[in-house]
């Protein structure tokens, strides 16, 4: 809402030094939200004052039209010689009044006028155009040209009321009476304790049975309906200066005087209104819901089908508004561009239409309204009466019309609202004592009628329909009194137990990947499904089943993430175009699996708990959303450098990071040769885990396939790994137990065994651990060694080191022998492995 | 060893002679002394001290020597080898002193080579704000509460008093779900705020509730400078008997003086919303100009444009119709509730003067902060 403090000060006393910033920085703290305060003509200096052309002169022989012009400015030049003056602008003729701004002048924006010489000839000054003068849109994209009885040399700064503030107020949804200057005022009158001048408070005339006729049929969807006539409407008359003025700086374009008038009355007293030609409307006026199906071109031009909900107003042909939103093609006003068809004869509509279905429609229709806007948030329905006698008397001074003495009211018997309260509810609210009697004054600034002692009874104003509850009425008191006068306490809280758990992985996690070289990149969850091909998936790969958005930002990307990957792998090209080539990445987050039976989540009651049963209900309608943890790398995983060598990333370190994320969660992590779409089929392992002795896959881990490299774009040899962090989680073995720890010496065996290409280090090891019996202390791979001659084709060297120990005594060589020799003798059994000779 | 000989002179024996042990004890620590190295001593020990060196010769004579005189003349060969000896290990410890400081000198390095092997790996800034957040908090005694980022309505919007007709409703930017068989209707959507966590807790928790909800919410508005579709917030939830705004109030400032220093203050301005009742705006005072760039051109501050203050988000007291909607008596339990995103706070803590910044998982971006914030 745009407040020009000019009109604000109409109705209320300020001081004639507030200036907008003082007036902004009053209503802030009062609770409304002034984003800024323009200073219209801050940059405006004059000389600019009214001419009459006296001649033009066409200038030829450019390539657009040029005028020479001789303006008379009276006195204003000094010398009372009419002013030579060059335009471009052609609206104009000789005669008219214009407004002219003489050398010396500085236009808004910091444009200095002086004379100058131009298209061959002397100009000194210019004819100025709405545009050129900071005024908005006038409509016609031309030079201003002024009312004939203007006055030639008058100063034009004050005439066109160049010079004002305006505060513009972001306005909360509750606060549907300040998207007027009414509203505004009020606020302003309370903030600075000053008396406000009501514009709603003016004479009307008590309803008779002589009004236009109007029929409402829902009193639900409409309360009230004021209908005024007004005939005799001068078709040539014009909105006068102030009147555009006032509604270019709310931020309205003029377009006719009967509807210039109605968007002023609704700016000045938050009431919409509609003015109806009255030779289109046939018949009795009606309120009704539409039927499902009916037609209605509203004046946008646009041609709608009606919801049996939308609330239309209708004369004996039909509908012909779209009630609280927007008017009828049918039965619209004609403007005074077109005098011979003008409407002489105007019917007002100032009703009052329930804020839930006007929503509704607007919502429906997709077509908000300064109307809409204002009924959605809601209106004040007893200005209905007042806002169509403003309009009436407006259209009789400016239009020459002439009020009809009938008078249509339709109202539906409603009692004022009353809410009760303690008296001490603010204070308990607030934290702060205000007592009583600042309850009642504070609640009576607000507009409330306040009886009683201990308990208030709150009557609220027709203009809050906002206040309905004991905490609205706390709210008025405590921003009334001031946020900022709120004193600071804390509040005793219990003990709380820290972290979870499973909070303190989390973190855990990303702390372990960042101290490993890894760099967090948390992406957006938003995919395409073409990635599902790209990644190499099969065509029954359950990861391709997604939840999908019904609006999504962006076409190609209407589902959620099944898989980190996508994202992530897009940040490492991403890296990579920029320069960046060595990556090693990282991010944790929701992944997205629709359940295999889909419904749609209820609504709820909200006056209650939710049963344990409705609230599982919802939960079972949300898609599965586990957390995941993945990591990507390309380039060096170690640089070269001084040192030496570096070592290019590769499926290793992968698996390395999915093996650090498993020590945090300290779940045992099984790793074994896999398959898995986006991965290389000979460099991927299957990250397994076991609960409760069944075996569950919990992610991959490797170098990724070719195909997905060339596919996404990636750089050459990309590794990732990527795991369901909630699984690890759930196979985490809870608390760390203490080893025991021998003091005796170790007893250190190597062995080198050859076992076949195929087979997998891991079982290797696994054998020799259980064979070597509880005196080992740690095994560890130490070397892997090929060589067709000396092994044999197909064959492999594994060197293993082996420390054995006892708790109680010093072994003995033969001991650890034996338990080497046992340890071998398995690996034998199991993996065909024989000792290297 | 050849059998004594009593009646031997030890005066006739040239090798026993007192100027003559002198003499070999002399040559030997001159020996000592003129070897330059560990080698050349090692050389004269031998020569010196061996077996066959001429002290050694000298105390084999010893023993041919008659008994009265075996004692003064093993005096006196012993007196001289003690001498040589202590002659070598003191030069012996000289030049390994020497060597030991010369082997330090050749092994200095450049210690200024650098050293990125491995370049060191950072945590997201959002991340470690949030958990910076989250720990002022839970040292207070708050829990931190998590829950789905796809959510039901009615978490999102129905408990938290945004009915299907509330304005609020239409202009949360919403992003919908598809519901079964792809129809537009499922009741589901991201959560545009974790607010639903609230609601969650006050389900889930025993009162007085007091927990920190962090999450990522969506809302449908186009990535662009200080914009972005997927955001992080904190909110904080409070209800327990007897809350008032000013602990609200208080908690805040609790907050900001943590993050911000002791001086902070934060400022409430009336606001609607429709899960608190009564609402409000919160600023903190500009932590960089502390408010002294308003109204002065010659100082101003990039951080707050020049208005002191810095909009952190929305707060008030928890609106008694979302109390009943959870099943808590709003007659006896009274709450506080605060959220805030946390790009925004990152943009003017950090002066991250993009949002692209934050999202495009840039690692020139994100190393420099490192493991904590």
């Amino acid at each position: 809402m745009r407040v020009p403090l000019s009109w604000l000060r109409e109705y209320v006393d300020l001081p004639a030094t507030e200036t907008g910033r003082d007036v902004q920085a009053k209503l802030i703290s009062a609770g409304l939200e002034v984003e800024t305060v323009e200073h219209l003509g801050a940059d405006l200096k004059g000389p600019l004052v009214v001419g009459q052309v006296l001649t033009i002169e066409e200038l030829e022989g450019f390539k657009k039209p040029i005028r020479f012009c001789t303006v008379d400015v009276g006195t204003a030049n000094g010398t009372g010689e009419p002013q030579e003056i060059v335009c471009g602008a052609r609206n104009f003729a000789v005669g008219d009044k214009v407004v002219v701004v003489l050398p010396g002048a500085v236009l808004p924006g910091g444009f200095a006028i002086s004379a100058r010489k131009t298209y061959g000839r002397n100009s000194h000054g210019m004819i100025c155009s709405s545009d050129e003068l900071g005024m908005g849109d006038d409509g016609t994209k031309g030079i201003i040209v002024l009312p004939p009885e203007t006055e030639v040399g008058k100063d034009a700064v004050e005439l066109l009321q160049l010079v004002d503030e305006v505060l513009d107020i972001a306005v909360t949804a509750n606060r549907g009476d300040c998207l007027s200057i009414r509203g505004v005022a009020r606020e302003t009158a309370t903030a600075y304790g000053l008396p406000l001048r009501d514009p709603a408070l003016l004479d009307v005339p008590g309803p008779n049975a002589f009004g236009y006729p109007v029929e409402v049929s829902d009193p639900v969807g409409c309360d009230r309906f004021t209908a005024r006539t007004v005939t005799g409407l001068d078709p040539e008359a014009r909105s006068p200066i102030w009147l555009k003025r006032r509604l270019q700086k709310v931020g309205m374009r003029p377009i006719s005087l009967a509807v210039d008038i109605t968007n002023y009355v609704m700016m000045e007293l938050g009431q919409p209104l509609h003015a109806y030609d009255r030779g289109l409307v046939q018949g009795t006026i009606g309120v009704r819901r539409a039927e499902e199906g009916e037609k209605l071109t509203t004046l946008d031009g646009v041609a709608r089908t009606l919801h049996a909900e939308d609330l239309v107003i209708t004369d004996e042909r039909g509908p012909i508004g779209l009630a609280g939103v927007m008017g009828g093609a049918n039965t619209e006003i004609a403007d005074h561009h077109d005098v011979e068809n003008a409407s002489t004869e105007i019917v007002i509509e100032a009703a009052h239409f329930d804020q839930v279905s006007i929503a509704r429609t607007a919502r429906r229709h997709k077509l908000s309204s300064e109307a809409s806007r204002r009924f959605e948030r809601g209106v004040d329905p007893l200005a209905a009466a007042a806002a169509a006698q403003r309009t009436v008397d407006l259209l009789v001074l400016l239009a020459g019309g002439t009020a009809d003495g009938g008078v249509t009211e339709v109202v539906a018997p409603s009692a004022p609202r009353t809410i009760t309260i303690p008296a001490d509810h603010p204070d308990r609210v607030a934290g702060v004592v205000y007592g009583r009697e600042t309850v009642v004054r504070r609640l009576q600034d607000v507009g409330c009628d306040v009886y009683g002692q201990d308990e208030l009874i709150v009557t609220v104003p027709s203009w809050r329909p906002d206040l309905t509850d004991p905490n609205d009425l706390a709210e008025e008191v405590i921003r009334l009194e001031g946020y900022e006068n709120l004193p600071s306490t804390l509040p005793r809280l219990p003990s709380g137990r820290g972290l979870t758990h499973r909070q303190r992985l989390h973190r855990r996690v990303g702390r372990a990947l960042a101290g490993a070289g890894y760099v967090e990149a948390p992406n957006y969850p938003f995919i395409g499904e073409q990635v599902f091909d790209q990644l190499g998936l099969d065509a029954a790969d359950p990861a391709r089943r997604v939840v999908r958005l019904v609006n999504p930002l962006n076409d190609e990307e209407p589902a959620l993430r099944t898989s980190l990957l996508p994202g992530l792998l897009g940040a490492l090209r991403r890296n990579d175009g920029r320069g960046s080539h060595d990556l090693a990445l990282f991010e944790t987050g929701l992944v997205f699996h629709p359940r295999a039976e889909q419904h749609v989540a209820a609504a709820l009651p909200v006056d209650r708990r939710p049963t344990g049963e409705e609230i599982a209900s919802l939960g079972a309608a949300l898609p599965e959303q586990p957390r995941h943890v993945a990591a990507v790398l390309a380039g060096a995983r170690e640089q070269a450098g001084w040192w030496g060598k570096g070592r290019p990333a590769d499926w290793a370190d992968a698996v390395e990071a999915a093996r650090t994320v498993a020590r945090e969660t300290g779940a045992e992590l099984t790793v074994r040769k896999g398959q898995y779409g986006p991965w290389h089929p000979g460099r991927c392992a299957e990250l397994v885990i076991t609960v409760d002795g069944t075996e569950r896959v919990v992610g991959h881990a490797g170098e990724l396939h070719p195909r997905v490299v060339k596919a996404l774009g990636l750089p050459a040899r990309t590794s990732a790994m990527e795991l369901d962090l909630d699984a690890l989680e759930q196979a985490s073995d809870g608390t760390p137990q203490a080893p025991g720890i021998s003091t005796f010496p170790v007893a250190t065996q190597d062995v080198a065994l050859v076992v076949d290409e195929s087979v997998p280090a891991a079982d290797v090891e696994a054998a020799l651990h259980e064979g070597a019996g509880e005196l080992l202390e740690s095994i560890r791979l130490f070397d892997v060694y090929e060589n067709a001659e000396q092994l044999g084709q197909g064959r492999k060297s594994l060197a293993y080191a082996l420390r054995f120990r006892a708790g109680d005594r010093t072994l003995t060589v033969d001991e650890a022998s034996a338990a080497r020799d046992a340890a071998v003798a398995l690996a034998g059994e199991r993996t065909g492995a024989v000792l290297r000779g | 060893m050849s059998a004594p000989n009593k009646s031997y002179d030890p005066v006739e024996v040239e090798a026993l002679k007192p100027e003559e042990i002198e003499r070999m004890r002399d040559e030997a620590l001159a020996a000592f002394a003129a070897a330059d190295s560990l080698d050349a001593l090692q050389e004269a020990k031998v020569a010196h001290t061996g077996g066959t060196s001429p002290l050694a010769l000298a105390n084999r004579e010893i023993g041919a020597l008659p008994p009265h005189a075996k004692a003064a003349a093993g005096k006196l060969v012993g007196q001289a080898r003690g001498a040589v000896n202590k002659g070598l290990a003191a030069r012996q410890a000289e030049l390994e002193a020497e060597r030991d400081a010369r082997v330090l000198v050749e092994e200095a390095v450049d210690v200024t080579l650098p050293y990125d092997r491995v370049p060191a790996g950072a945590r997201h800034p959002l991340t470690t704000l949030s958990e910076r957040i989250e720990d002022i908090f839970v040292a207070m005694g708050y829990e931190v509460a998590e829950g789905p980022e796809v959510e039901a309505e009615w978490f999102n919007f129905d408990a938290l008093n945004i009915g299907p007709d509330h304005p609020a409703r239409g202009e949360a930017d919403t992003f919908f779900v598809q519901g079964p068989e792809g129809g537009t209707e499922s009741g589901v959507v991201l959560r545009t705020h974790t607010s639903p966590v609230q609601i969650r807790s006050l389900l889930d928790r025993e009162l007085p509730v007091y927990v920190i909800c962090p999450g990522v919410v969506y809302r449908t508005d186009e990535l662009d400078a200080t914009h972005t579709p997927v955001f992080r917030q904190v909110e904080l939830l409070a209800v327990d008997e007897g809350l008032t705004m000013a602990d609200l109030k208080g908690t805040l400032d609790h907050m900001v003086q943590s993050l911000f220093g002791e001086d902070m203050k934060t400022r409430l301005r009336p606001n609607f919303f429709p899960f608190t009742e009564p609402s409000a705006e919160m600023d903190m005072v500009c932590y960089v100009c502390r408010g002294e760039s308003v109204g002065n051109p010659d100082r101003p501050c990039r951080t707050c444009s020049s208005e002191g203050w810095i909009e952190l988000g929305g707060c008030g007291m928890v609106n008694p119709k979302v109390l009943i909607a959870c099943g808590v008596d709003p007659e006896k339990y009274s709450g506080f509730a605060f959220g805030f995103g946390i790009e925004r706070m990152l943009m003017f803590r950090h002066n991250v003067e993009d949002m692209r910044d934050m999202v495009e998982g840039d690692v020139r971006f994100t190393r420099p902060f490192g493991m904590e914030i």
